[in-house]
């Protein structure tokens, strides 16, 4: 981690053309600070899911510059600056819970005792203490995206990249996961880009919210969210609440050719 | 479907006696239909589509005696020679087992590791097996015989023939069934190639390669008899085929008995990959086959 308050994630000029020739990005520039939550929110298609990918090198980009802690995007996955979480917990059915969180530290060659250790840690973290051996299918879908997050912040990557976490689970899980997620983010001290199709969760969530729109995929705008912290139950009833989620909403639907924009659903973003 | 961790202890033995109840039950009625159809056809006279009578479907109780009494006069009581032969035939199955397992699943190995040589040498594995075992066998067994190696070994590596290909069909199927998010999330690691097949191809893969072994090991069974005839082996079960054939016209129920034992050979093989696969399997209850 450089010492530097540099941008954790800084993006310039970025397009990204696949080989049927569908542009599935173009002319992105984010830059994302030190201890920020980013969430990019947009319609199906818009490329939000391949722009995380960018970030973390897990898809290369057509053209335009990619630095994560400074580096290249490459150079920042092998230096493990982030960690990743899915839509779905991509959780190892054949590892206990405990060793599923200690995958990226045996990748890391820490040994067994740091890593059990770590693992009470993070476990404790996400309120999971008591279920180390428990199989991930013994978990309810909740508790299993709580397995992955404490597995990609158990190594303390300065970045967590998340797409569309908690997009599979019923609204009461979500609600409660996006409190725990704000509290994990203050004690970890991370900084967080964030995928989603849900306009209040952004809001509740972020600290900015980058809309974007499809075909092809830019930023449209980026909307400051200006509630304080820490946020809890009644921030979903604030006015300044309704007002922003309102904001996000009219960008989105202007970005989506002045047409009303519904949320869709969770739908299969392109690769 | 079984063995579900939250299940508890007591609780197993009812179904473990209902599948025993199951088993009795099953072979009851198998009995059944074999003495039932006998009778019917011996005494109808009915001779379609065959004739009838103790040569061709000897009663099953004198199929059973036959293991208590000698095949020539004042010998050992059939079990004995037949348990001395499936004892020899398991020899070679088992080594031809593992050998054709470990060379199939390392075969996947590369296969899944290279699109090209998969797309190259895929056919020639699939034409492997469209050649009769019965064609391959002398030529295996007189090929490594010239070279020394003892004639079990060589039956062995026609177990093995027939072994390594469900083995290198699913596993390359196993070794590729992982989410692809999983792959994404060991790149986000950036983990090595090494890493990502033990940490997660091989893994992935098991469920697929115990499906694979179950075949396997009653086939390497079949491959083992089979491959004794042409190599004139006196001393496993295909030997005991090949002897109790000349002699079935006058003692039909020999030839029965030593199918008997051939059949339970390779459930026993079957069973022992079963087990295994139990063992380490630790699996969502709708994965566990």
């Amino acid at each position: 981690m450089s010492d530097v308050a540099a941008s954790v994630v800084s993006i310039q000029g970025l397009t990204k053309s696949f080989r049927t020739g569908v542009t599935a990005l173009a002319d992105i520039d984010l830059e994302v600070a030190p201890r920020e939550f980013v969430s990019l929110i947009g319609p199906s298609g818009c490329g939000k899911s391949t722009l995380l990918r960018i970030i973390g090198d897990l898809v290369t980009p057509t053209s335009g510059t990619v630095r994560v802690n400074g580096k290249s995007a490459h150079q920042a996955r092998v230096d493990h600056d982030y960690g990743i979480v899915f839509q779905d917990a991509v959780l190892f059915d054949w590892r206990t819970v405990a060793r599923n969180v200690a995958l990226p530290l045996e990748l890391l060659g820490w040994d067994r005792g740091r890593r059990k250790e770590r693992v009470a840690e993070m476990l404790e973290l996400v309120e999971l203490t008591g279920f180390e051996s428990s199989r991930p299918w013994q978990l309810s879908g909740g508790m299993q995206q709580r397995v992955s997050i404490a597995r990609a912040l158990s190594f303390d990557p300065a970045l967590l990249l998340m797409d569309e976490p908690f997009g599979a689970l019923d609204e009461m899980t979500r609600e409660r996961l996006n409190l725990e997620l704000l509290g994990i983010w203050e004690k970890a001290e991370s900084t967080i880009v964030f995928v989603t199709h849900s306009i209040p969760e952004a809001v509740f969530l972020s600290t900015r919210v980058v809309v974007m729109s499809a075909r092809p995929g830019r930023i449209s705008e980026t909307i400051e969210v200006d509630l304080p912290y820490p946020r809890n139950a009644m921030t979903h009833e604030a006015p300044r609440f309704f007002e922003l989620v309102t904001a996000v909403r009219e960008a989105l639907a202007a970005g989506h050719g002045g047409r009303t924009y519904r949320d869709t659903a969770p739908a299969m973003e392109e690769r | 479907m079984t063995s579900v961790a939250v299940e508890r202890r007591p609780a197993r033995i009812v179904p473990t006696l209902g599948r025993l109840a199951t088993f009795v039950l099953v072979l009851a009625v198998l009995w059944g239909a074999w003495e039932g159809y006998k009778w019917l056809w011996e005494s109808t006279g009915w001779t379609w589509p065959f004739l009838v009578d103790d040569t061709t479907m000897p009663h099953i109780h004198d199929i059973l005696n036959a293991f208590r009494e000698p095949v020539t006069a004042g010998g050992p009581a059939l079990i004995h020679p037949l348990l001395d032969a499936a004892w020899f035939t398991a020899k070679e199955a088992l080594a031809g087992f593992v050998l054709g397992a470990a060379f199939g699943f390392a075969l996947a190995v590369v296969l899944v590791h290279s699109r090209l040589l998969e797309r190259g040498l895929l056919p020639y594995v699939v034409a492997s097996q469209t050649v009769p075992i019965l064609a391959i066998a002398p030529m295996v067994v007189i090929g490594l015989g010239s070279k020394g190696v003892e004639g079990w070994k060589a039956v062995s590596v026609i177990a093995a023939y027939l072994t390594f290909f469900p083995v290198a069909v699913n596993s390359i199927r196993g070794l590729k069934s992982a989410d692809p998010r999983a792959f994404e999330l060991m790149d986000s690691y950036a983990a090595s190639r090494w890493s990502i097949l033990w940490r997660l191809r091989v893994p992935a893969s098991l469920p697929y390669l115990f499906t694979a072994l179950k075949i396997s090991a009653t086939a390497s069974v079949i491959g083992a008899i089979i491959g004794e005839t042409p190599a004139s082996i006196q001393d496993g079960l295909g030997g005991a085929i090949v002897n109790f054939n000349q002699y079935y016209s006058l003692q039909p129920t020999a030839l029965w008995a030593t199918n008997i034992v051939c059949a339970a050979l390779g459930l026993v093989l079957f069973g022992l990959v079963a087990l295994a696969e139990r063992l380490m399997l630790h699996r969502a209850p709708e994965h566990v086959a």
